[in-house]
């Protein structure tokens, strides 16, 4: 864990120290976490960036014991939430703390919703189980949180299934359904991939409102460079399993310092300049999992690689107080970063 | 690329597609989901037209009307002045060839038992008179045209990632020489790393063969690179069509400006500093779309016309068309 204090020094509502996820499967180990450390301070957003098989995901259904296992097995670390350490607490405390303390949401409003029973009581059911509400009370509150969502006409959507609202109003239940027992951290993971781009912006425009009102802490899972440049205060960036970069929003978008999170950004044409005459790509595939990384995962694809990235795997160490990235090349100076 | 050369390749006529609900013991028809209703516009050729809209907006049956994969329910398809409406046969066989279509989901529109080669020499099975060792060489010289190993013809399609795949699909789509892509959602399925090889390559194989692209697509930024010309459809009805500069520099439909404010910008800065227009509520069902300008439920500057009648389809500026009352 490096000492970063950039964002002031408010609590640590989460620290999570070394990660690793490991799935067993015919093939062979599927390393798909592999030594990840954040934390996250009251009331601050936290952007996780990266492709599909990043190990953005799995780091957090990790957290929440979410991982099928087997095949899955978290191998290694400690994730401190409060006094517990959520790897380690039993079945039956973490699910108090699932759904309870930590909200989570979904990407596929449409799959995460259960479609035999109306929306009042899969909203009730947590307010019920958690907070040990009678059923009356469960269900005023359950009123307020839709109202809170900006569903309208919510006493009577209550009584409705999920199939009755459009995309982005079962995303709104969601919502409702993850703030309903005031947790101090929201997950989402990838909430707005599936929508379309003004429901999208419905929906930020929801989460950053709920965010003052109620002041949680959240963690945005994302694939998308430009929905987390708007919103969060920190993001960190991951591939193979790995974080590679991270630092606050401003930094990071400015002055990308690994190869990765410059090639994602060159990659992403604008819809508020003029057109490139090319994307810059990244050339090749994303990395195979199935061995531990021994030397950087990028270096492959990387078009700065030199003889230590193909031996030894850099390690995220901070390069100025607002930015850490796990490089051995240095940008900027064209020249190896560390001495070896 | 060039758009002065202002030859229509394509020319659709008020071109309407609606499936019909039916219902009841009898199957009986009780109305019918509009999911175009009325689009005319020219693609040019050489161009890539981009056709952009939120799910739903019809955009992807346009493009397959367009290739007569259905048949429209009104209106007129020209392919190089030919009308090519209501050709059946041997006829409709002949053109066939030369538009093509590259599909979303690169693990869906591969059949997974059969072989990368069998699967890029099928429409040369089915269309043309090569054989034996000369259509091996054009599979491979098609493989290599999209950046593939020539050596892989006797792979499964499960053996590739999501991006290699999408370029057999490529493959498959010019083996016979097309002048007329539609490309739905090429990329939508796609990483973003990958997402940008895959349109460079599209751009590439455009300028090598002169190819003319209807580049389908929800991503208005993606659109603003690979298009000269964009036109933005809402509810079966294009809104507003332009030179891309055009439209993305002074959008005249509120609801082009609503869509271009609503795409987040990979800018920390300038993300907290924008006005997003936020638009209310849902787009409404295309079985029953409203009065008058189709967008007036969710319209921020509607007014009393927009209720009642349907807004013209109306040339602002050269190039530049758009469908609403208020803009000027």
């Amino acid at each position: 864990m490096s000492g970063l204090t950039w964002s002031g020094t408010k609590p640590k509502v989460l620290e999570v120290n070394n990660l690793k996820t490991h799935f067993h499967t015919q093939e062979g180990t599927v390393h798909a976490v592999n030594g990840v450390s954040f934390y996250l301070q009251e009331g601050e957003m936290l952007g996780v960036v990266g492709e599909s098989g990043s190990g953005k995901s799995v780091t957090m259904m990790s957290l929440l014991q979410l991982i099928p296992m087997p095949p899955g097995k978290i191998a290694a670390g400690q994730a401190i939430f409060g006094e517990d350490d959520l790897l380690k607490i039993s079945p039956d405390e973490m699910r108090q703390v699932r759904g309870g303390q930590i909200g989570f949401i979904f990407q596929d409003p449409m799959t995460s919703l259960n479609p035999v029973l109306t929306i009042g009581k899969q909203l009730t059911e947590s307010l019920e189980t958690h907070l040990g509400m009678t059923r009356d009370v469960a269900h005023k509150r359950a009123v307020d949180l839709l109202q809170l969502v900006g569903i309208p006409m919510a006493e009577s959507r209550l009584k409705d299934y999920p199939h009755q609202f459009s995309g982005g109003m079962r995303q709104r239940v969601m919502i409702a359904i993850a703030l309903s027992c005031n947790p101090q951290l929201l997950i989402a993971d990838e909430p707005t991939t599936a929508l379309d781009v003004t429901i999208q912006a419905q929906i930020i425009a929801l989460i950053q409102r709920l965010r003052e009102e109620l002041g949680m802490a959240i963690i945005w899972i994302t694939h998308d460079l430009g929905v987390v440049a708007g919103i969060a205060d920190r993001v960190m960036v991951m591939y193979g399993g790995l974080i590679v970069e991270r630092a606050d929003v401003i930094t990071l978008y400015r002055s990308p310092q690994h190869p990765y999170t410059q090639g994602l950004l060159g990659s992403l044409p604008r819809v508020d300049s003029d057109r490139a005459e090319r994307l810059t790509n990244i050339k090749g595939q994303p990395p195979n999992l199935l061995t531990e990384p021994a030397s950087c995962p990028f270096a492959p694809r990387c078009p700065y690689a030199y003889e230590r990235c193909h031996q030894e795997n850099p390690q995220l160490l901070p390069v100025s107080d607002k930015q850490e990235v796990a490089c051995w090349w240095d940008i900027e100076q064209a020249r190896p970063r560390y001495e070896y | 690329m060039s758009t002065n050369n202002q030859e229509a390749l394509v020319r659709v006529t008020e071109l309407k597609k609606h499936f019909p609900i039916m219902q009841g013991v009898f199957r009986r028809q009780v109305g019918a989901i509009k999911a175009v209703d009325g689009v005319t516009f020219d693609v040019y050729k050489g161009e890539t037209l981009g056709l952009v809209g939120e799910s739903g907006c019809g955009k992807s049956t346009t493009g397959r009307v367009i290739l007569r994969l259905y048949q429209p329910t009104e209106g007129r398809i020209y392919f190089e002045g030919q009308e090519i409406t209501n050709l059946q046969g041997d006829r409709l066989r002949k053109i066939r060839p030369r538009m093509q279509m590259i599909f979303q989901d690169p693990h869906a529109c591969l059949n997974p038992r059969m072989t990368v080669g069998s699967i890029v020499s099928e429409p040369l099975d089915e269309h043309s008179v090569v054989k034996g060792r000369e259509k091996k060489k054009r599979v491979e010289e098609l493989l290599s045209l999209v950046g593939l190993n020539p050596a892989y013809t006797n792979r499964y399609p499960h053996e590739f990632s999501g991006g290699q795949r999408q370029r057999i699909g490529i493959a498959r789509a010019l083996a016979l020489n097309p002048e007329f892509i539609v490309c739905d959602e090429p990329i939508a399925a796609l990483d973003v790393s990958i997402q940008a090889q895959v349109v460079n390559l599209l751009e590439e194989l455009q300028n090598e063969l002169g190819l003319t692209y209807l580049f389908i697509s929800h991503d208005l930024s993606m659109i603003r690179h690979i298009s000269d010309r964009v036109a933005v459809m809402y509810l079966g009805k294009i809104m507003e069509l332009a030179e891309h500069t055009g439209l993305y520099n002074e959008p005249l439909h509120p609801y082009t400006q609503a869509l271009l404010s609503a795409v987040p910008v990979a800018d920390p800065l300038l993300e907290r500093q924008r006005k997003r227009i936020i638009l209310q509520g849902d787009v409404p069902s295309p079985a029953n779309p409203p009065k008058g300008c189709p967008f007036n439920t969710r319209c921020p500057v509607a007014v009393e016309q927009c209720f009642h009648i349907q807004p013209e389809w109306r040339q602002l500026r050269p190039g530049h068309w758009v469908a609403c009352h208020l803009a000027e």
